[in-house]
């Protein structure tokens, strides 16, 4: 199960403006992957370029053997059934209650007999905590229970692939936990490829395998969680740990006079806070893409910032 | 400009491809045809019946003053099937049914629930765009029917009883000029009509961008731009129909 996503050179722009370029990046199969970025870095285009609703200007996406920007309509339409998405605000359709709405996939694409269709959506509405909610309209409930019904009708075709736009958005922070608990779950029940798109940086240092950061219209730096937690890259660094020093500023990045400034008022960065422990799966058993805490840091010789792993 | 009108007819030629793609969604074809029937049968039959006695006040007084009364049945029963019938139609078609169709795709784009059917494998035109441009089509040449029959009686009514013509001469005068293409072609122009305006509502619908706003202004262009094409639509249908068919009596 779970399927690695290739990305290679990829290229995007909007009115000859380039939201990002020369994105490459491969998503290890199985494991989960967080895309961060400040506002307006165009992460969600990323992600609607990965699933192909949006086509990029230049590069490749391989997905098994399949290159998505180059495939003929009906290819996408059958490689789109390897994906799953969590949009942002659940994107359920307004016209059907949450049970609809979970079965909708089910009853477009296979020839399951209702009863059986009944099982799967009640599998899928128990495993996101919905159960007793399914007669609901979208329009009845709150923004997190939306997410979760969208997570539901997500994993309903047992996707290899699972996309989530920012799950964290609008949420309170217990919602936060207990969803981001769920992802974790879910990666370990289902093998699948996981990839992330948020700005919630508690999100980012405790849930994934592997981090991302768009920043100014590239990617700055893709690996290991603890490689990007343990980098003294000054992007990195002040993104992952919410401070103000460094070259990101209020509107996009600072300019040179700001940075200059910046440095000759002799400003010591502070330490880097120690690397969290992972989240683990809540019934303990482990995940398949799971490493040893410190076990990246242990392999190429870098100490982590004491206190770490604790 | 042109690469809009271009994205249209490419938008356009999806829909037709959609169009025999099974499984034909026969459920929101239902439903859709119901729902623009619903909006649009009462305010097109009000709309008829003024529209009717308009002609046949203007027509009455006008063949009077060139001496030709005897004709007025012919001309003012020509003028609603020809014309009046199918732009009254198409007006309430693009107004009523074009508005609703845009405003509903429109606030699926911007809640993604576009992209959401598509990434669960769906494709938004064979599933949502078709049946609502079938049904508008069929919606259209049947209140077509409608408007014709109730603006010929109002015209009827109103010549008979208000501007002492003869029931006979109104009668006889439409049997010697009117023909049966008349509303053949009739019928072709709501059909055209229910189409451009379905097509219209939803390819502005699904570009709607830039929240509930965006779905308002997708609305309004919808409409003025269905109204425009639809005259052009007319002119042209009529230009060919005058050329192709002959006429009785000439």
């Amino acid at each position: 199960m779970g399927v690695e996503v290739r990305v290679e050179g990829l290229t995007k722009s909007f009115g000859g403006h380039a939201v990002w370029s020369d994105v490459s990046l491969t998503l290890p199969s199985g494991e989960i992957s967080v895309l961060l970025g400040p506002s307006g870095t165009g992460k969600s285009v990323f992600l609607k370029t990965l699933v192909g609703l949006l086509k990029p200007d230049r590069g490749s996406i391989w997905i098994a053997d399949n290159d998505l920007p180059r495939l003929s309509e009906r290819a996408l339409y059958e490689v789109r059934k390897l994906f799953g998405v969590l949009f942002q605000d659940g994107a359920l359709f307004g016209s059907m209650n949450l049970y609809d709405n979970v079965a909708f996939p089910l009853r477009e694409h296979t020839r399951r007999p209702e009863s059986e269709i009944k099982k799967i959506v009640f599998e899928k509405l128990e495993m996101v905590g919905l159960v007793g909610a399914e007669e609901k309209l979208p329009g009845e409930i709150s923004g997190g229970m939306r997410k979760r019904a969208g997570l539901a009708r997500a994993l309903v075709l047992d996707p290899e692939i699972i996309l989530f736009d920012e799950p964290d958005s609008g949420l309170d922070p217990v919602r936060t936990a207990y969803l981001n608990q769920l992802i974790i779950d879910l990666n370990q029940q289902t093998g699948a490829t996981f990839l992330i798109v948020t700005h919630d940086i508690n999100t980012a240092r405790t849930v994934p395998d592997n981090i991302g950061l768009i920043y100014h219209g590239h990617l700055a730096m893709f690996g290991p969680r603890e490689m990007l937690l343990s980098s003294t890259e000054p992007v990195v660094r002040q993104f992952l740990n919410a401070q103000r020093i460094g070259p990101i500023g209020m509107a996009e990045e600072k300019d040179a006079d700001e940075l200059q400034a910046e440095a000759a008022s002799g400003v010591e960065l502070p330490p880097l806070p120690p690397i969290p422990l992972q989240l683990r799966p809540s019934d303990g058993a482990p995940r398949r893409a799971e490493h040893a805490p410190g076990a990246w840091c242990r392999e190429n010789g870098i100490a982590p910032p004491p206190g770490s792993f604790s | 400009m042109i690469r809009a009108s271009g994205h249209f007819i490419a938008f356009s030629l999806d829909t037709l491809r959609g169009l025999a793609r099974r499984p034909f969604q026969v459920r929101e074809f239902i439903q859709q045809a119901w729902f623009i029937s619903s909006v649009s049968i009462l305010p097109a039959a009000l709309v008829a019946i003024p529209f009717g006695a308009v002609i046949a006040l203007q027509l009455g007084s006008l063949v009077r003053q060139l001496g030709a009364q005897s004709f007025t049945g012919a001309a003012s029963v020509l003028a609603v099937v020809r014309e009046a019938g199918p732009i009254v139609t198409a007006l309430i078609i693009a107004g009523a049914g074009g508005s609703a169709i845009c405003a509903d795709l429109g606030a699926r784009k911007i809640r993604e629930e576009l992209d959401a059917m598509q990434v669960l494998g769906i494709d938004p035109i064979q599933r949502l765009v078709v049946p609502r441009v079938v049904a508008a089509m069929l919606v259209a040449v049947l209140l077509n029917g409608v408007v014709s029959v109730v603006g010929v009686s109002g015209g009827y009514l109103f010549n008979v009883v208000l501007q002492d013509g003869t029931p006979g001469a109104y009668l006889a005068s439409f049997q010697a000029l009117g023909q049966l293409p008349d509303l053949i072609v009739g019928e072709i122009k709501a059909l055209l009509f229910g189409a451009a305006a379905a097509l219209v509502a939803s390819y502005k619908g699904m570009n709607a961008k830039g929240g509930p706003k965006g779905v308002g202004d997708a609305v309004n262009q919808s409409v003025v731009i269905t109204f425009m094409l639809l005259f052009a639509l007319n002119f042209v249908v009529t230009a060919l129909y005058f050329q192709l068919v002959p006429q009785k009596g000439s």
